[in-house]
């Protein structure tokens, strides 16, 4: 291997979302920082997200508290969040977000040009009693100016950014990660990464599914690296199906929308919510509403939509022109571009779309990743943000705490590595680190079957949306998960037909769908292990929550030659015992 | 309805110099350009390279010369082209590097240039800084530059001097200049006041054209070109 190809750095981060951003910009303030990124920083998907992030700050509604948030958040993940991890994040919000406006984040101000806070489902005052605005935003692209914002710090604190480079190892070796091997895109060739700590932040999968609202980078390749190194995920079988996803085409509406005032409509015109959520109508939290929608359009209650599937209005042609120019500017864009739609004057079709997994890699409250219920660690290996599963969001994320999961335990991952690194050296690496990675890639490059990336993957997409979506059932389960055992077996006889070293992105899609059908088995093979009902998983076959039988995390091994092992973790419940979940 | 698209072409493991190839697609209504490409890659051809990611026009990623104008292929719809023939081309004023791949680095440079991060040595309150909501609106239009390189290569200023900052580092550099928590100002106008600067946009409005968050980058840089008068003369 060439020199050049060997690379050491003190902190490696693969991803460049808010997560990795933000433990990249912590760590460089100390040591020297590499981040390896697939798709250039600020094309990360962190900044797609539109409505908010979440803090107690009281701008708006003063009443607002830590404990009112924490309750709301553990309330909406159905209470199969970690309390102690809620708490930590809940009483950090307002100290992450001050420190993002410091950083230069330019937040949408109130008339006393303090951050500008809105409503958001499922956060509320006094326990449920009403909707509360504690969603920070910037107009309607608050991701957008968080990810600029920390791309611009780790400039300014030079990090090393790979860019266009795909993480494909890591290098673990008695239970130390020494760091990773990434693949060149732009120019072919692997480079090994040798690290004292890494930080993974390489976010989520939505595009194992077909209608999503995700970019087509998230393919959760971090997952499969935690899976090829045998270590387990958590809590997989927890997937959000978001709301308000454009007809067709999944494509976030965010739920700001509803935040500034918008209703859904049947094709009855009713604002059927009320039948569900009478408190909190549109914005009770996603897997409710989406619930909602789905059993309006089972029920034949949504507009036809023929092929595409039935779909559920979402009106906001009374909040009026200018409003939303000032705070939705994107969703009028957005439904004009691609669903030829005048929000000022008519509904948005709209139909829920998968967007967020709760589970990931496990990790403590210190974001290092752990390898079994005991908590055992693997030294100098962290994980913040959506890859990981901390838990914060148990079985139903809230909205706008993805992106203060992702600022504040990038945050956390980031200190927690520099806590560490007094006491963590280089470790040698063996002579050919990339050998085994090489032999896989050229396995892939070589392939000459018959079968294609994009059939395989559409087949994948197409039957994860039918038998693992909103609602799911033992047997589509079952079958599906045969289905996603048969569908690896036809990845085996894949060829490619791009057979150049320069930016083959061909073979880059072969990789994506390698890891979308090895951690699609284990989303299924969780669901059809947990015969419950809680938060975003919802079985018809169980409807209703098992408190005695299931509050407790999944931690799922796949196993190498396919198949998957199961272990439990219980649950920490400190502040707030189960109750029914009402809205 | 069928189109043909004649797609830009060239691997530098093989080719001397590009070509077009043409492809036929069946769109339907709501289909974007991207759409016809991802049908090219997944069904005809798998060698075609282009830069895609968040289908949903924020992450800039797939901006290129469509029929002749600098768009984003994932939110330019095909059937409102009125075309039958649709030629698609790299962006131009970057180096290529595959097909509709260039290579964006120096357009990233020209952005670090203009030290894009707040500059402020005070030491920050408590809580927020406190800005108006008119002085939020003074800067917040720039906050919109989703960095696709749209608006640069679209410039003739920055074609004939690849030193120029360009569109998009101009209003980077408005975005903190024009920010009331940024006290930066003095530490960036040795970069924006000199012959590969500021001066060298000559308002053309080609980069208001072309950007497709409809950003007023033009007028940005004129009240940039005053700030910079009034602080230095």
């Amino acid at each position: 291997m060439a020199d050049q190809m060997l690379h050491k750095f003190d902190a490696v981060v693969i991803g460049s979302g808010l997560a990795g951003l933000r433990a990249a910009v912590e760590l460089s303030r100390h040591y020297e920082t590499a981040v390896i990124t697939k798709v250039f920083p600020t094309r990360s998907h962190s900044g797609a997200a539109q409505g908010g992030i979440a803090a107690s700050l009281g701008n708006e509604d003063p009443e607002d508290s830590p404990e009112f948030h924490m309750f709301d958040t553990v309330k909406g993940s159905d209470y199969l969040g970690d309390q102690d991890a809620i708490e930590l994040m809940c009483t950090e919000a307002p100290d992450v977000v001050y420190d993002m406006e410091h950083l230069g984040v330019p937040f949408s101000r109130t008339p006393e040009g303090r951050i500008a806070q809105r409503k958001f489902g499922g956060h509320t005052v006094n326990y449920g009693e009403k909707a509360v605005r504690r969603a920070c935003y910037s107009a309607d692209y608050t991701g957008h100016v968080l990810l600029h914002t920390l791309y611009e710090n780790a400039l300014k604190n030079h990090v090393r950014f790979f860019s266009e480079f795909q993480a494909l190892d890591l290098l673990i070796e008695d239970d130390i990660c020494n760091g990773c091997v990434a693949w060149d895109i732009r120019n072919g060739g692997l480079h090994v990464f040798h690290s004292r700590v890494t930080v993974m932040g390489t976010g989520g999968y939505g595009r194992a599914f077909k209608i999503t609202s995700n970019a087509h980078a998230n393919t959760g390749d971090g997952l499969g690296m935690i899976m090829r190194q045998g270590l387990p995920l958590q809590d997989m079988e927890f997937v959000q199906f978001h709301p308000t996803g454009l007809w067709k085409q999944g494509i976030l509406v965010t739920e700001g929308a509803r935040g500034e005032g918008g209703y859904m409509k049947n094709k009855d015109g009713e604002r059927f919510m009320e039948r569900y959520t009478p408190t909190l109508m549109e914005l009770a939290p996603r897997d409710v509403v989406s619930r909602s929608m789905q059993t309006e359009i089972d029920e034949g209650r949504g507009f036809d939509g023929g092929e595409g599937g039935d779909y559920i209005h979402l009106d906001i042609t009374h909040l009026g022109k200018e409003m939303i120019l000032e705070r939705l500017p994107q969703i009028y864009d957005l439904a004009y571009n691609f669903s030829g739609v005048d929000c000022f004057k008519e509904p948005i079709p709209i139909q829920p779309t998968a967007h967020y997994s709760m589970g990931g890699i496990p990790a403590d409250n210190g974001c290092h990743v752990l390898k079994n219920a005991n908590k055992d660690k693997v030294l100098g290996l962290y994980a913040a943000g959506e890859c990981s599963c901390i838990s914060v969001h148990g079985a139903n994320r809230l909205g706008t705490n993805s992106l203060l999961e992702a600022v504040t335990f990038g945050r956390i991952a980031g200190r927690s590595a520099l806590a560490d690194l007094p006491d963590i050296s280089f470790t040698d690496l063996p002579d050919k680190p990339h050998e085994a990675t090489q032999a896989n890639l050229d396995i892939l490059f070589n392939a000459s079957g018959k079968e294609k990336v994009g059939k395989i993957r559409a087949d994948l997409q197409e039957t994860m949306m039918n038998r693992c979506g909103v609602f799911r059932n033992g047997d589509d389960l079952t079958d599906q998960l045969a289905y996603v055992i048969e569908l690896q077996k036809r990845f085996k006889s894949i060829s490619i037909d791009d057979k150049g070293m320069i930016f083959n992105s061909d073979l880059m899609e072969a990789i994506e769908l390698s890891h979308l059908l090895e951690f699609a088995e284990v989303v299924v093979a969780g669901a059809l292990e947990r015969t419950e009902s809680r938060g975003a998983h919802s079985r018809k076959d169980y409807p209703d929550r098992d408190d005695d039988n299931w509050l407790k995390h999944t931690l799922a091994w796949r196993k190498p030659e396919g198949g998957v092992e199961f272990d439990w973790k219980p649950v920490v419940i400190t502040r707030f015992q189960p109750m029914e979940r009402k809205y | 309805m069928e189109i043909t698209f004649n797609i830009h072409r060239f691997d530098p493991d093989k080719d001397q110099s590009p070509t077009y190839k043409s492809y036929k697609i069946q769109t339907h209504p709501g289909m974007t350009v991207l759409d016809a490409l991802n049908e090219v890659k997944w069904q005809q051809d798998g060698t075609l390279t282009y830069r895609k990611s968040c289908r949903s026009g924020i992450c800039g990623s797939c901006a290129m010369q469509i029929h002749g104008i600098n768009r984003l292929a994932c939110e330019t719809q095909i059937e409102p082209l009125k075309k039958k023939k649709i030629v698609i081309d790299p962006l131009p004023g970057f180096e290529l590097i595959k097909d509709l791949a260039v290579d964006m680095d120096p357009f990233y440079k020209s952005i670090e240039r203009v030290k894009p991060w707040l500059i402020n040595d005070e030491p920050p309150p408590d809580r927020e800084r406190i800005q108006s909501q008119e002085e939020f609106k003074q800067f917040s239009d720039a906050v919109g530059c989703i960095l696709c390189a749209a608006c640069t290569s679209s410039c003739p200023s920055y074609w004939a001097d690849k030193e120029y900052l360009g569109p998009s580092a101009l209003y980077k550099a408005f975005r903190y200049i024009f920010d009331t928590r940024d006290n930066g100002t003095a530490d960036r106008i040795a970069e924006l006041d000199n012959k590969h600067g500021l001066w060298r946009c000559h308002t053309i409005f080609n980069c208001m054209d072309a950007c497709p968050k409809k950003l007023k980058i033009t007028h940005g840089i004129s009240l940039l070109k005053r700030k910079v008068l009034s602080e230095k003369y």
